[in-house]
Parts: C-alpha cells; sequence; structure tokens
C-alpha cells in the first residue's frame, strides 16, 4: 500500500488520494453504448431546464446559418414560452430573419444585444429606439477575444450544427452522411463552444461517432438536441457565388488588383483577404488571371471563403485555406474534401489577444459604405443613420493586412460614398492604406511609399479630398443626419475599447 | 470656327449607352471607351422615347465626359422622332450625330439640312456638329461609297449588321454573312478618307468570339467596333492597339528613315530590304496609334 505521507512534497503533486480502483467497466458493444448517450435531451425545453438558465442571463448563437437560421427564433420562442425575462443575446451576428426578436424585447425575454452586425426589421426598430439597453457592436475578433478573456461571459451557447454524433462533436458538414445542409466552416462557434458555462448542440443530423474532424468536439458539449428543423438550406447557403457582373463593380475590382500588384505585395507566397461585396470578390478574377501570368501562387487565402478561392485553391494557385466562414457551397465543399482547407476558429482568425492569421495577411480587400477624408470606415449605418450592416472582419484585417485596400463606388445612386466624417466609424482611418473607387484611387497620406508606387506603375493617384469633390460634383453635398442624444448602439474597435457610438434616428 | 468634333481621332471603342438609362449615362464616363453613344433609337423603347431624349438632353448640359467624344444615335427622320431628337440634342452640345438606317446619300443630305437649320436657329456655327452614318440594309451597303462622300461632316460610317443580316435574309454566324458588307462599307469609308466602324457583337459572356471577331476586323482594316458593355473595352483596345514587337519594327523603321535622310540616301533598308513608302506610311500609322492610344490611357 502506497503511504502518502511518505512520499515528498506530496502536496505538490496529487490531493486525490489513493488509487481506490476503477469505475465499473462498460461490457455491452460500442454500437449499443452509443445508442443512448446520455449527453441527447428530447426537446429544447429539456436542455434549456439541465443547463440551469436563469433570467439576467447571457446566451449565445452563431451566425453560420446566416440568413437561413432557425435557431434564434426557436430558441428565443422556447425560453419566452418558459417565462424568461432580461436574456443578454450574444450572436456573432444577426440578420434580417431575426425580425421575431422584436417582440421578445418588446415583452422583456430579451433585454441587451450583442452582434457584429443586425440588418432588416429588427435593425430598423434598434436605429429608432426599441431597446432602452444600447447594442454592442463587435468585430469577430473583438467578440473572440472578449470571450476568451472574460468581458463576454456566456452562460448558455446554443449552437446549431448541420452534424453531431451522440457526444458532441459538432461540425458544419460532415464527412459520413449525404449533407442535408452544409455551411462549412463553424469558426464563429468555437469561442462560445469553448468558454460558455453550458452548451447546446441543436442538430438535425445525428451521426454515428466520431464525427471528425469536427468544429466542436465533445467534450465542450453538455447536451444534444435533435430538431427537424435547424434552418432553410437556400437561406444558409446555395449554391457557388457568382462573380459580378457589374461592369462599374469590375472596374473597381481590376483595379484593386492593380494596386496591390502595384504596390508590391503580389509575390510568389503572398497572402490575401477578400470581403464580402461585389468589387471585392469580383478581385479574385483579376488576381487570379494575374497568378497564371506572372507565374506565382498565394500561400494562404484567409477569411470568409468563396467558392472562387476554393477552385484557385484546387488549381493550384492557392496553397492553403483557413476558412473561419464559408460563403457558399463550393466553399463548404471544398472544406469537407480538400486536405489543405482548414476550418479556423474565431480566435484563431483575429482576436488581438495574440498574433492571429489577420496578421499574416500581405493585403485585403474590404468594402465600405462610406469612407470619409481620414480614411474611417463605416460598414454599419447607412446615409440614413439606419444600421444596416456587420461590422464583421473589417477592423481586424485592416489592422493586420500590411495593405488595407477599400473599394466602393464614388457614388450610390444620389449618395456619395466619401464624405466628411462617416455617420458611424467601424474601421479606424489609421489602418485604411488604399481606397479605390470607379473614378480614381487615393493613398492614406501616411503610406507615402505606396502612392510613390502606383504612381510609378501608371496608376492616378488623388487625394481623398479630392475623390468627395468629384463626388460632390455629380450628386452634391447631402444634408447631414439628424439624430436624437439616445444613444442605440456601441461599437467597439477590436480590442475592445469604445471606437464610436450609434445615435437615434431622428425622424 | 470650333468644331465639337474631329475627324481624326482614336475611335478603337464606341460603346452604346442606353438613354433611357440616368446610372448607366452618369456612369458611362468612368470606362475608358473612346467615344460614348447614347442611343436614342433601339434600346429604347416607344413608350420611353421622350424620357430619354430628355435624359440625354440634360446629361450633355450638365455632366462632365472629359475629353470623350459624345455621340447619339438619333431616331430614323422617317419615324418623326429623329427630328425631335436633334432639336435636343444638337443646341445640347452633341459632338457627333449617328444616323440609324442609312439606305443612301440623301438620308445624308436630309439630315444634315435639318443639323444645320437647328444649328443657326440656336446661333451655333453651322458645320459645328459632326454626323456619322450606319448602314444597315443591302441598300445602303450597295450605296456605302456615296454615303461616304455625302457630307463634309461626317467622321466616318458604321455597319449595323443585325438590320443588315435580317435584309438578306439570313443571321449572324460566322462573319461570312457580313465579308460582303464589311468591305463594301471599308472601301466607301476609305474612299473619303473617313473611319470605318464595325457592328456590335450581342454575346457579351462570349468573350472568346468576341475577341475572334475583333481580330477580323483588325485584318481587314476596320479602326473600331462599337460595343454594347464596358467588359468588351478591353479586349477590344488590346486586339487594335499595336503589340510590343511590330512597333519595335515600326520605330526601327522611321529610325533607319531617318538615317538614310540624315546620309542624303534616297533609299532606307532594313535588316537588307529596302524600305519602300507603303512601309512607311503603315509604320507611321503604327505608331500613331500606339501614342493616341497612350495618351488617351493618361488622360483617365
Amino acid at each position: 500500500m502506497v503511504e502518502l505521507n511518505k512520499i515528498p512534497h506530496i502536496d505538490e503533486i496529487a490531493n486525490r488520494g489513493t488509487y481506490a480502483g476503477p469505475k465499473a467497466k462498460k461490457t455491452e458493444n460500442f454500437a449499443t453504448r452509443t445508442d443512448s448517450p446520455d449527453k441527447i435531451l428530447a426537446t429544447i425545453e429539456d436542455a434549456v431546464k439541465a443547463t440551469g438558465l436563469k433570467d439576467g442571463m447571457t446566451i449565445s448563437f452563431h451566425h453560420h446559418f446566416r440568413g437561413g437560421d432557425h435557431i434564434v427564433n426557436q430558441v428565443v420562442d422556447v425560453l419566452a414560452k418558459m417565462g424568461f425575462k432580461n436574456l443578454t443575446l450574444a450572436a456573432s451576428s444577426l440578420s434580417g430573419v431575426h425580425a421575431p426578436l422584436i417582440d421578445h424585447i418588446k415583452n422583456g425575454v430579451i433585454s441587451h444585444i450583442e452582434t457584429s452586425g443586425l440588418r432588416g426589421e429588427l435593425a430598423e426598430q434598434i436605429s429608432r429606439g426599441l431597446m432602452e439597453f444600447p447594442i454592442v457592436f463587435r468585430s469577430h475578433g473583438g467578440r473572440a477575444a472578449a470571450i476568451d478573456s472574460g468581458e463576454l461571459h456566456i452562460d448558455v451557447a446554443f449552437l446549431g450544427a448541420p452534424s453531431c454524433d451522440p457526444y458532441g462533436n459538432a461540425n458544419g458538414y460532415s464527412r459520413d452522411d449525404d449533407d442535408s445542409i452544409l455551411c462549412g466552416s463553424m469558426g464563429y462557434a468555437v469561442p462560445d463552444a469553448t468558454h460558455a458555462d453550458k452548451v447546446v448542440v441543436l442538430t438535425n443530423n445525428l451521426v454515428k461517432y466520431p464525427n471528425m474532424p469536427c468544429a466542436i468536439p465533445e467534450h465542450q458539449v453538455d447536451y444534444i438536441v435533435v430538431i427537424d428543423d435547424i434552418g432553410d438550406p437556400k437561406g444558409i447557403m446555395s449554391g457557388a457565388t457568382r462573380y459580378t457582373k457589374n461592369p462599374k463593380e469590375l472596374l473597381i475590382a481590376q483595379t484593386a488588383a492593380e494596386v496591390i500588384d502595384a504596390a508590391g505585395y503580389f509575390y510568389d507566397g503572398f497572402s490575401m483577404q477578400m470581403g464580402s461585396g461585389g468589387a471585392s470578390l469580383a478581385a479574385a478574377r483579376y488576381l487570379r488571371q494575374m497568378m497564371i501570368d506572372k507565374g506565382i501562387k498565394c500561400r494562404f487565402a484567409l477569411g470568409g471563403i468563396t467558392g472562387q478561392i476554393a477552385s484557385m485553391h484546387e488549381e493550384g494557385l492557392v496553397e492553403r485555406i483557413l476558412d473561419v466562414q464559408s460563403f457558399d457551397l463550393d466553399a463548404a465543399q471544398s472544406l469537407k474534401k480538400n486536405f489543405d482547407h482548414h476550418q479556423i476558429s474565431a480566435t484563431y482568425y483575429a482576436s488581438f489577444l495574440q498574433d492571429a492569421a489577420v496578421d499574416q495577411l500581405d493585403f485585403v480587400i474590404l468594402s465600405a459604405l462610406e469612407i470619409d477624408t481620414d480614411f474611417n470606415v463605416n460598414v454599419l449605418t447607412g446615409s440614413d443613420g439606419v444600421i444596416r450592416g456587420a461590422i464583421g472582419g473589417h477592423p481586424d484585417t485592416a489592422a493586420g493586412a500590411s495593405l488595407a485596400v477599400v473599394v466602393a463606388p464614388l457614388t450610390r445612386g444620389r449618395i456619395p460614398s466619401i464624405i466628411d466624417k462617416v455617420n458611424t466609424v467601424v474601421t479606424p482611418g489609421a489602418t485604411v492604406d488604399v481606397v479605390v473607387t470607379d473614378q480614381g484611387v487615393a493613398v492614406n497620406p501616411n503610406r507615402p511609399e505606396v502612392a510613390e508606387k502606383l504612381k510609378a506603375a501608371g496608376i492616378k493617384v488623388f487625394t481623398i479630398e479630392q475623390l468627395k469633390a468629384k463626388a460632390e460634383a455629380i450628386v452634391g453635398k447631402p444634408e447631414p443626419i439628424r439624430y436624437k442624444d439616445n444613444i442605440v448602439g456601441v461599437v467597439m474597435y477590436r480590442d475592445n475599447t469604445v471606437i464610436d457610438v450609434i445615435r437615434q434616428i431622428e425622424e | 470656327m470650333e468644331k465639337r468634333y474631329t475627324k481624326e481621332r482614336l475611335r478603337r471603342s464606341m460603346m452604346f449607352v442606353p438613354g433611357n438609362n440616368p446610372g448607366m449615362i452618369a456612369d458611362s464616363r468612368i470606362y475608358n471607351a473612346d467615344s460614348i453613344m447614347f442611343d436614342l433609337e433601339d434600346s429604347v423603347a416607344y413608350t420611353e422615347k421622350d424620357t430619354a431624349r430628355f435624359l440625354v438632353y440634360n446629361a450633355l448640359k450638365t455632366l462632365n465626359f472629359g475629353k470623350k467624344e459624345i455621340v447619339v444615335r438619333i431616331n430614323d427622320l422617317a419615324s418623326g422622332l429623329g427630328i425631335k431628337d436633334l432639336e435636343a440634342i444638337v443646341p445640347a452640345g452633341v459632338h457627333v450625330v449617328r444616323l440609324p438606317k442609312t439606305d443612301s446619300a440623301q438620308d445624308v443630305i436630309d439630315c444634315e439640312r435639318e443639323i444645320e437649320r437647328i444649328e443657326k436657329e440656336h446661333g451655333i456655327p453651322v458645320g459645328s456638329t459632326g454626323m456619322m452614318a450606319a448602314i444597315e440594309s443591302a441598300n445602303g451597303v450597295l450605296n456605302a461609297r456615296e454615303i461616304a462622300h455625302a457630307s463634309d461632316r461626317l467622321i466616318g460610317i458604321a455597319l449595323g449588321a443585325e438590320d443588315y443580316v435580317t435584309d438578306l435574309k439570313t443571321t449572324r454566324a460566322d462573319g461570312t454573312e457580313l465579308l460582303f458588307a464589311r468591305s463594301m462599307i471599308l472601301n466607301g469609308a476609305r474612299s473619303a478618307g473617313i473611319a470605318a466602324l464595325d457592328t456590335v457583337y450581342s454575346d457579351v459572356n462570349n468573350e472568346e468570339g468576341f475577341i475572334a471577331e475583333c481580330t477580323l476586323i483588325k485584318k481587314l482594316g476596320f479602326d473600331g467596333k462599337s460595343v454594347i458593355n464596358p467588359r468588351q473595352i478591353a479586349p477590344l483596345h488590346k486586339c487594335l492597339v499595336p503589340g510590343e514587337k511590330d512597333l519595335r519594327k515600326a520605330y526601327a523603321i522611321m529610325d533607319a528613315i531617318a538615317e538614310a535622310n540624315a546620309k542624303g540616301s534616297g533609299v532606307a533598308s532594313l535588316n537588307g530590304k529596302m524600305i519602300d513608302k507603303p512601309v512607311v506610311i503603315r509604320a507611321q500609322r503604327l505608331i500613331a496609334l500606339a501614342e493616341a492610344d497612350k495618351a488617351a490611357a493618361e488622360e483617365e
């Protein structure tokens, strides 16, 4: 018999006593054992009860089901029926399909929201003062950092998954089954699964153990509920993202590609990210041709991944893909079948707490709703002051990339894109290097060497003030938006400091 | 007298822009087409004719198109709309009026008479406004030479293939069906010393087919071509601008000539081959085209 007190430093080695024999050994075979696992509960309500959720707590969701998401509304409906009040809803993002939350805000179920973005009727009403507690907007990297550091504590995460095994290994696809629903990467759900006190996976597709690879491993998952409807596959993702045919967007995309080349960030072994939006996505088309012409390869493509990036990977032009979110079915299929197409978490993607993938970017091409003469960018509020967008990884990638290129048409209808002061600062101008419009390029004065390189390559460089003047010559100068004092949103920079606020619009 | 147009200029691409689409009108200058051609004719539905005329009038009066050539395709005079179009766009400052469905020299003369009347009525120097004629029928093709010589205002004649092949009782195919018309128009234009301009290529998504057609018209000798989408401009220009190799050869020819002149020799040669006059003229044209292309790129 081991005598613990005779072991020097035993207090520093172990405090669990001496070995007292094993737990009862399981003898049934694997197939039988996995038939009735303890984690699977019959209903969302059962899972909620099991988590011990209480009024005032924080629940979280991911947005990988995008416009097709049925998880948020289903769960919050159940919580409302169960009588919960005063909950904080911390989603990685929300979209137009989440309009039913309006009623749950009015009846007190949800009293606070954290998200990357808002759209549709919910955004309209929040912009008009629906909530007393301002919305907290965080970038994807900022949210991951807030969860990792404990600034944003999640009590219960409700995570929809297109595949999950009986032990909780959950993923955005399955290498076993025909995929009824695919969402590709589930990178934005990873911080939630890692740090939430309780994690509930909601799946329509219970697959055999082990569901590998997985985004969320079983040891992070407390409960599993199998439901018929996690979302509308058509809204979650459709076929391939088509390149825009809009000639103006193509012109902007082509110019952006030329700018990157001229600035010296297009070389064998470069790294890149394309933001969402027609022109930034279309830049890939021109970069692809330039890669073939020059015989160079991209070491890695990061970010929201489209089928175009996946096909560049398949033709050998992009060596590695780091995928935090798959934008279309082709990207999701590529993640499923291609060994060098990697799923990454939001933390790995963009958290400021340590080096992240964004810090290894040569360039990023980003969209903008508004750009001001200090190069600040707004992607969150429209020209009417109403919230109609999402921060996404905009400030994260702009800060991380050696060259942040922001693309926008000089005017949209009667609205100039380049103005004196953006309505909402999302990405600070100090991190934005080049602005590319259909009517000219401007380089941030803090990058004079980039301006020189562009000029040397024959690209005409304007000042941002000149671009603003061009826009105003076409559409005039808009009246400033009238706001009330009431603050409806707080915009956090990626380091979770407050960079701006959004006020209620005056009508 | 200050003319609004110049006969000799780069007209590789003449981009059609529907006259009833304000967004496309406002954006037309951002693409590097050599000429912008606002259309009041076939791309505008009958119920939209007044709208289009009003929009194009205001675009000409208010928007800045830089140094681009501004052409307006009017409706034919017989429709009754053409005169209204002229009465709006000539005072508004159009550079060149594109006359559609030109079957004979008389069509050009009739149109010129109206332009002249409007110029006089508005105190615009007579002759300021340029013209080009689109030939879109068998009759027009057979009259190409007379049409090309019908007015001093003509900067060029163009083929309108869709109506033409219908008139011929055929359809557009590999280009064989247009060879005669293209040759007639080209020869007609050259006999008058004006530009020969090719028809549109409608299948915007078929870049390969478009490039093949551009290559063909370059071989034939056309100055340029109408385009219906900005995406067609870059491949068209690439086709029509001389390549590095040809350009180097042209400069070598001009150097050899200069050298021979300096020596007082009447005969120049390059790599043992005598350089005769047509070779020099072709080299000069090639260099002029390359320089015009460079100048156009710098303007933007």
